[in-house]
Parts: C-alpha cells; sequence; structure tokens
C-alpha cells in the first residue's frame, strides 16, 4: 500500500512539472501572436502598393515578354518552397504542411515534372534529411520572427534557380496561412512563372498612362523581384503567425490534459492514503483485541 | 491647391503617410519634383537616396530611402523603398561609424561592391540626418 501511495505522489510531481512548462509555453505563444498579427498588418501598405504597382506596369505594356512571367513551353523542374517552423510543440503544425507538399509533388510529378524542395524552418530540413532527400535550397532560425532581410534571401535563390536555363522552371509554395486565432489553412500556391494577383479592373479602376523612368522594361525587371520577395515575406509573417497560433493551442490541451491527469491521480492517492489508514486502524483495533483477550484468559 | 496624398512605406512597416504640397525624389534618372497634378509616374529610386517631403506650415520631413519605386497617380504619391528612416530617426552616432567602416573597406579594397552600397547608405542616412557629409 504505502509503495502506491509513493508512485501516485511523484507521478503528480511530475505531471504537475510538465503542465507548468506547458502553462508557461502556451502564454508565451499567445504574447507571441499579437506580435506576429501586428507585423503582418505592418507589412500590408507595402504589399497593397507593390501589387498596385506592378498591375500598372503590366497594364500599360501591351506585351509583357520578362522572363519572369513567361511560363516555359516545356518544365521539365519544378522547385517547392516549403514553410515549416524551427520548434516543435505546436501540434500538426508541421505535420499538414508537409503533407500538403508531398500531396503537390506527387501532383506534380504526375505532370512529368521534376520536384526539387526548397525548404524553410528546421523541422522540414529534418523531416527531409531524415528520409534521405535532396534539399535544393534550405534556411532556418527565424521561422518564429522572419525579417525582410529572410525573404530576400530566399528569393534570391528562387529566382536565380528560375533564370538558369537548366534551372527550376516554376515554383510553387506551401505555406500555413493565417486565418484566424483559431483557423490557420495550408495554402499552395504558385509564385513563379507570376500570376499577378489583381483586384478586377472595374471601369472606374482602369490604370492611367504611366511615365516609367527610366524604361517600362528596367522598371518591371526591378519590380518583379521585389514582388516576389514580398509576397514570399507575407508567406514567412503569416506561417509565423499560425506556427505561435498552432503552439499555443497544443500547449493549452496539453496542459488541460495534465490538469485533468492530476486531478485523476490525486483522486486515486487520497483512495490510497485512506485505505492505508484503514487499515492501519483495524489493524490497531485487532491487535489491542487479541491483547484484551490474552489478558482475560490468564485472569 | 489640391494636396498629395503621401505614404512612404516599406516591407516591415509604414514610416509615414500625410498630406504634402511637394515630393522630392531621387530616381536613376536624376532628382525628380512632385506637385499636385502631377502625370502618373512610376520610377525606380537609387540606392542611398534623400526623400524630401514639404509640407505646408510644418518642416520638411527627409527621410533616407535605399532602393525602391516612387508611383505618382492622381495625386497619390507612393514611395516603396526596400528599407527607409526618417531623419529624425536615423542614430547619426550610428550613421558616421558606419560610413567610416565602409570607407576603410573601400580603401584596402576598391572592388568592394557590399562597402560602397553601405558607404552610400550611411551618407543617405546622415543627409537626411541634417549632416554634412
Amino acid at each position: 500500500m504505502g509503495a502506491q501511495l509513493r508512485l501516485l505522489r511523484r507521478r503528480i510531481k511530475s505531471v504537475k512539472s510538465t503542465a507548468k512548462i506547458t502553462r508557461a509555453q502556451e502564454l508565451i505563444a499567445s504574447s507571441r501572436i499579437v506580435k506576429a498579427q501586428q507585423r503582418m498588418h505592418a507589412a500590408v501598405p507595402y504589399e497593397r502598393e507593390i501589387t498596385h504597382a506592378v498591375s500598372a506596369v503590366l497594364s500599360n505594356t501591351s506585351s509583357v515578354d520578362h522572363p519572369l512571367t513567361v511560363a516555359k513551353e516545356q518544365p521539365a523542374t519544378a522547385g517547392v518552397l516549403i514553410v515549416t517552423s524551427d520548434r516543435g510543440f505546436c501540434g500538426g503544425f508541421n505535420a499538414n504542411v508537409l503533407r500538403e507538399a508531398e500531396a503537390l509533388k506527387a501532383h506534380l510529378a504526375g505532370r512529368g515534372l521534376q520536384v526539387k524542395p526548397f525548404v524553410v524552418g528546421r523541422k522540414g530540413i529534418t523531416w527531409h534529411r531524415f528520409r534521405s532527400r535532396e534539399m535544393s535550397g534550405e534556411w532556418d532560425g527565424f521561422s518564429d520572427n522572419p525579417s525582410y532581410g529572410h525573404a530576400k534571401e530566399i528569393a534570391d535563390a528562387l529566382i536565380s534557380s528560375f533564370k538558369q536555363d537548366d534551372g527550376i522552371d516554376e515554383i510553387h509554395i506551401v505555406y500555413t496561412e493565417f486565418v484566424s486565432m483559431l483557423t490557420q489553412e495550408v495554402v499552395v500556391k504558385r509564385i513563379l512563372p507570376l500570376e499577378v494577383e489583381e483586384t478586377e479592373a472595374t471601369p472606374e479602376t482602369v490604370m492611367p498612362y504611366y511615365e516609367f523612368e527610366p524604361t517600362a522594361g528596367d522598371v518591371l525587371d526591378s519590380l518583379l523581384p521585389r514582388y516576389i520577395e514580398s509576397r514570399i515575406f507575407n508567406a514567412l509573417l503569416q506561417s509565423a503567425a499560425s506556427e505561435h497560433a498552432a503552439r499555443r493551442r497544443a500547449m493549452k490541451s496539453a496542459t488541460d490534459n495534465a490538469n485533468e491527469l492530476i486531478s485523476v491521480f490525486t483522486r486515486q492517492m487520497n483512495q490510497a492514503r485512506q485505505a492505508e489508514i484503514t487499515q492501519e486502524i483495524s489493524e490497531i483495533v485487532g491487535g489491542a483485541n487479541a491483547l484484551a483477550d490474552a489478558a482475560a484468559g490468564k485472569e | 491647391m489640391a494636396k498629395l496624398r503621401v505614404g512612404v512605406v516599406s516591407p516591415e512597416r509604414e514610416i509615414w503617410s500625410g498630406e504634402a504640397d511637394m515630393v522630392i525624389a531621387k530616381t536613376v534618372d536624376g532628382e525628380i519634383g512632385i506637385m499636385p497634378g502631377h502625370a502618373p509616374v512610376l520610377g525606380v529610386l537609387v540606392e542611398g537616396g534623400v526623400l524630401r517631403v514639404k509640407r505646408d506650415g510644418e518642416g520638411d520631413l527627409v527621410a533616407a530611402v535605399h532602393g525602391g519605386f516612387l508611383s505618382v497617380a492622381d495625386n497619390d504619391v507612393s514611395v516603396l523603398a526596400e528599407a527607409a528612416e526618417l531623419g529624425s530617426e536615423v542614430d547619426v552616432a550610428a550613421a558616421k561609424d558606419a560610413l567610416q567602416r565602409a570607407q576603410a573597406s573601400i580603401e584596402a579594397d576598391q572592388e568592394d561592391a557590399d562597402a560602397r552600397l553601405e558607404a552610400k547608405r550611411a551618407a543617405a542616412r546622415l543627409r537626411a540626418a541634417g549632416e554634412e557629409v
């Protein structure tokens, strides 16, 4: 009996300390979601303006023949940028992204394309390493707080590979979109060849006739890479916010679970202690009775 | 007189927005001044340029703008900078330090493109802060 009591006490102690850790993680994640969301919102004006500028150039130049917008006639390889997190403790966050990436790879392979993965986030990298799959690019260390410099680095690698003759012919991106605190969705988008996401041009919003400095071609040359950088930056920010939200949810359910376990164990422990006491009392009573009987027999 | 609606944005945040009478920026073709009623323009800005926004009754708003674009349409002026800093926010001592370091590495290696870029940026930040360079 005593052994069981000790065992239960030990388990309660260990579950309690686990709950403390998960609770702390939960609180950290919730405070970081707010920050991540603010960064997401702060990036919106730039994105809106750059999308506007790209569509302005494209609507002004009738024949857009930029290498970044033209689909190759016979694409042979496709790059897939997979955005995962650096740390675990976030439920199915990474598993969902990787599953979606696998589905995309299968789809691309079905079209006869060779797939080259570019991976962001330590979890995605180890996932690929464990399966000894080759990666064409890997970046880690910033998944929970990406800066524009990181997006630029990634965009540079992708664009230079896209421009090479024997490089990749298409680029897709798989990341988690932050819909709300409770919902995050894995989305798959093609970023190259470029499709500018444009709101429908109603007659009132027809683009004015722009002058370009120096020329439309030059403006497009420097505009498109920035546009891609901003798309990637957006994906990184969305993914960071989603990661924190996923972590908060996972840690909240872990904490809840731990608290439930604690109450179950506490009840069992009380029962065991009560049983022990009852037994001790009955032993004492039994012993006292036996002594009393023996004394009565002597007289 | 009509006013210009000006927005200065970088990828990480909106630096400044408001109304102005005139915007002066430096594109790769040279300085460009924009007043209300200007024809639509899309220009590429130089690395390490200084943006000047003239306002009514207030002092000029000066910002160091590194790369990016200027787009003007219908009295809306957007400055999309890869990185930008208001003159009032510049850490002068840090910028001077950065300029000196960049110049030292240019002297050591004339071909050092990174250092040249860094020197340009630091100089723009100092000019935006109203320092002589």
